[in-house]
Parts: C-alpha cells; sequence; structure tokens
C-alpha cells in the first residue's frame, strides 16, 4: 500500500458517503479517521486532506450546514455517463 | 422613500430617538421585493414574540464550504420576497482598510445580485451581504472574485481571521497585526473554505491590551500586543499632565493601577516595572507621556466564545510573551497541535475552550507539548488542573 493514491483515498471516501447517506451525516474527520483505520500507514491527514478535495471539486460531494459542516451527497451531481 | 407593502407598526417604533435605527435603514433601501417582504417578516416576528427564520442546509459556492449561509422565512407563501434569504460572508481586508471606488465595487455586486442590504461588519469581521437566492450565489461569487474579494469562513471552519488597524494608524501596536492576520488568512485558505474542524475556529489580532477587536471574549486564538521591557516615560510631558489640572495623576493614573505599581511624588512618576501588567491603563489616561516598552511582541490566549451554545467564557493565558515577526513558525506549529488534538477529539459544535474545560488544561497542554506556567492560572488555588510537583 507504499503507493495509495489520493485518487484511490477519494473513490474510497465517496463510498462512505454514499453508504451512510440518508443514515447518518459524516464530518470530514469522520472520513479522515476512517481512512487511516482503513488504509493504515499509507494513508495520512494530508492524502485525507487532498481527496476532500478530489470529491469536492468534481462535483459528487458538497457541504452541508446541519448544526455543523457535513459532506454529503451533492443532489446536483449528475455525471455525463 | 418607497411606497411600503406591509404595515409595520411595531417596528415603527425602532426609528424613534436620537440613535441610529436599523428599521430606518433598511425602509430607505425597501426598492426590492425582498426588502419589501424582509420588513413583513420582522414584524409579524415582533407581533409573535418568534422568529420565522431557518438556516443550513446544502447551499453555497462550488468547492466551498463556507462563505454562505442558508436562510429561509418559514413563511414564504406569505412572504415570497424571503422565501430564500441567504447571508453571504466577504473576507475584510485587514483593519477594514478600503478606498472608496471598493466600497462602490462592493455595493453595486450586492445590489446587482442581492438585496443591497449589508452588515459592515459581522461580529467575526467579515463584511456580511444580506439576502440573496440560491441562483444568485455563484455569479455573486463570480463579480466578486473578479473584484479581488472572496468569501469568508461560516460553519465548522477556521472563521476569517481579523485585526484591529493596527500600526497603520496606532501608534501603541506592538506588532504588526496586519501583516499576521493576511499572514494566517493566506497561510489557512484550505481551513477557512473547507470546514474540517468540530466547530468555528476564531483568531483575532489585537496591537495592545485595549484590544480594539474584543479578541479575549470571541476568540479561540487571541494575539494581543504587549511588551516586555520598560513603559517609556517622558517626565516632562507627566509634569505638563499634572499641571493642565486636567488629570490628577494619583486619583486618575497611579490609584487606577490595578497591580498598584506606580508612584507620582509631585515632580516624577515612578513604575515598578517587574509589577506592571502591562493592562494600558496609564497609557490611555497619557498618552503623550507614556508608551509601551520597546521590546514588544505579544501574549497567546486560546479559548474565548460568545454564548451561542453553553455559556461565555474568556481565554486563558497560554503563551505570556513571543516575538511576533514572519513568517510566523511559532504561531503556525501551535496551531497545527491544537488543531490536530482538538479535530480528532472534539465533540460536534465544541469550541476550543469548551474541549479544554472537558480535559483538562493539564491533559490539552501535554497534549501539545506546552509546559505549564503560573501565567495561565488565573486565580492562585481556583486552578486545580495543574498538579506541581515538588
Ligand atoms: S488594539 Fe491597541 S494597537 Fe490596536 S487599534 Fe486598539 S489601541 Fe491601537
Ligand atoms: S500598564 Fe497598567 S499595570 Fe502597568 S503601570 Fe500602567 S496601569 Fe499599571
Amino acid at each position: 500500500m507504499e503507493d495509495l493514491s489520493v485518487e484511490k483515498v477519494a473513490e474510497t471516501m465517496y463510498g462512505m458517503v454514499k453508504d451512510y447517506h440518508g443514515k447518518k451525516n459524516l464530518k470530514a474527520t469522520d472520513l479522515t479517521k476512517a481512512m487511516i483505520e482503513q488504509f493504515g500507514e499509507a494513508c495520512d491527514k494530508q492524502k485525507c486532506k487532498e481527496a476532500i478535495r478530489v470529491i469536492i471539486d468534481d462535483g459528487r460531494c458538497t457541504y452541508s450546514y446541519v448544526g455543523g459542516s457535513y459532506i454529503v451527497l451533492n443532489p446536483d451531481y449528475h455525471p455525463a455517463s | 422613500m418607497t411606497e411600503l407593502k406591509h404595515q409595520t407598526p411595531l417596528i415603527d417604533e425602532l426609528e424613534k430617538g436620537p440613535w441610529p435605527s436599523f428599521v430606518k435603514e433598511i425602509k430607505k433601501s425597501a426598492k426590492s421585493a425582498a426588502v419589501q417582504d424582509l420588513l413583513g417578516v420582522l414584524e409579524r416576528s415582533y407581533e409573535e414574540k418568534r422568529g420565522h427564520w431557518k438556516h443550513g442546509g446544502i447551499v453555497g459556492v462550488h468547492g466551498y464550504g463556507g462563505g454562505v449561509i442558508g436562510r429561509y422565512t418559514d413563511l414564504a407563501d406569505e412572504f415570497p420576497g424571503v422565501a430564500e434569504f441567504h447571508t453571504m460572508r466577504i473576507n475584510q481586508p485587514s483593519g477594514w482598510f478600503y478606498t472608496s471606488k471598493a466600497l462602490r465595487t462592493l455595493s453595486d455586486i450586492w445590489e446587482k445580485h442581492g438585496s443591497g442590504l449589508t452588515n459592515m461588519h459581522g461580529s467575526t469581521g467579515d463584511i456580511v451581504f444580506l439576502g440573496t437566492t440560491t441562483p444568485e450565489l455563484e455569479p455573486t461569487f463570480k463579480d466578486l472574485t473578479d473584484a479581488g474579494f472572496d468569501l469568508g469562513g461560516s460553519g465548522s471552519d477556521m472563521r476569517t481571521p481579523s485585526c484591529c488597524c493596527g500600526p497603520a494608524r496606532c501608534e501603541w501596536a506592538c506588532y504588526d497585526t496586519l501583516n499576521f492576520v493576511y499572514d494566517m488568512t493566506q497561510t489557512y485558505q484550505d481551513e477557512l473554505h473547507r470546514p474540517a474542524f468540530p466547530y468555528k475556529f476564531k483568531i483575532k489580532a489585537a496591537g495592545c491590551a485595549n484590544d480594539c477587536v474584543a479578541a479575549i471574549a470571541r476568540a479561540d486564538m487571541s494575539v494581543i500586543g504587549t511588551w516586555r521591557d520598560n513603559i517609556q516615560i517622558d517626565q516632562p510631558a507627566v509634569k505638563e499632565y499634572a499641571e493642565s489640572g486636567k488629570l490628577d495623576l494619583q486619583k486618575d493614573v497611579c490609584d487606577r493601577c490595578p497591580t498598584k505599581c506606580m508612584s507620582w511624588n509631585g515632580k516624577a512618576l515612578s513604575i515598578d516595572n517587574s509589577n506592571c501588567v502591562k493592562c494600558m491603563h496609564c497609557i490611555n489616561a497619557m498618552p503623550k507621556a507614556l508608551s509601551p516598552g520597546k521590546d514588544r511582541g505579544a501574549t497567546i490566549l486560546i479559548g474565548a466564545k460568545a454564548p451561542i451554545i453553553g455559556g461565555a467564557l474568556l481565554s486563558s493565558v497560554f503563551v505570556p510573551f513571543i516575538k511576533v515577526e514572519p513568517p510566523y513558525d511559532d504561531f503556525k506549529e501551535l496551531i497545527a497541535a491544537i488543531w490536530d488534538l482538538w479535530a480528532e477529539n472534539g465533540k460536534n459544535r465544541e469550541r476550543v475552550g469548551e474541549f479544554i474545560q472537558r480535559i483538562g488544561l493539564g491533559n490539552f497542554l501535554e497534549q501539545i507539548g506546552l509546559e505549564p506556567i503560573p501565567e495561565m492560572i488565573s486565580h492562585p488555588r481556583a486552578n486545580p488542573y495543574i498538579f506541581y510537583e515538588a
């Protein structure tokens, strides 16, 4: 797992946001902790920060405020495919 | 004045009297349907003694998690002009210095895309644009960025840092508050725009203990200017104050020194600087005669908050004296250590001051690698969280 890419972390995070959709809101720290737990030493906070940037910037996820800031599925995300 | 759509007898009362009135100001801008209906909702709230606003949700500009606060009225059918009435926070320039051209640009952007109502400035320090709809958010953001402005913070992120006017206008500034805040703002762009904390984190910089930005009462991290050598005294100027008859040096200055470390013998003023707590009182009283020392820096305090959730907290001293010089590496190391610990262990909506209270200052200091020191104790024997071993 030495060469764990940011894209791989982003993909895994996105999967987690999808799994929890409608059940629990996830914060950036929830995603970061879960990724470090899953990927161990190959993952770190910086990589998670970059991965969050990927899923937000490509429009798959967005921020929501419900008494705190959460990362949620973007209802306006409609991939071309 | 534009004719009003709604009768507002209750809030009209707030226009009376010699003081400024926000109702009067809103009425002056009542050209749009949004502002007309805003007055209607406000009147209704006064009638029913309850608010009619909801906030939050998914609303913002692409890529950012802060800077836009979604606001909606629960009376949208009756007041459709404010069905969506979002707030935008714009990062203010350090020290709130504007050219009139910049102010006109901001006003033009907001009249084009929103209600035209602003709050200059919010308690964090941002320029606050009050009231627009979701489709207008991205166009407003584009016009703002084209004009060189950016959004500020909101939600669980680092809020827009703010500072007093510092050395730009004030001879008492013990460090360059403007440059410090500019540097913090640029360094932490990610933390400002992409919420990743348990709750908000505010950094405020005041050039001296007068604390014109109220850092000590509001900021999670206050950086308050101070000095560690002797107050500079111009004795002839002290004498002038005494002879002017406008100031009673004993009563107005010496007796009001909180540590009683000053004395006046009718000819000269002396200060026991080892007992001076740098409160600024005497300097405020005799600005022509006294000024802060030459070895200047700042005190870092942590943990204040206004009472939104739980009670209010004033901040506590963490670092009694630190030189404040670019590239501010010591600050950045301290901030990184605090954020790491709090982000990982803080509860949702728990400010850093509350987090410290919950886990104990001793544990907090140990975790971030700071040694406890006497300055952290606000009252002797009243802070049991630090255990000194002989
Ligand atoms: S806080 Fe001190 S340095 Fe800053 S403007 Fe106020 S008096 Fe001047
Ligand atoms: S700054 Fe405050 S504590 Fe220091 S000498 Fe003046 S009044 Fe006293």
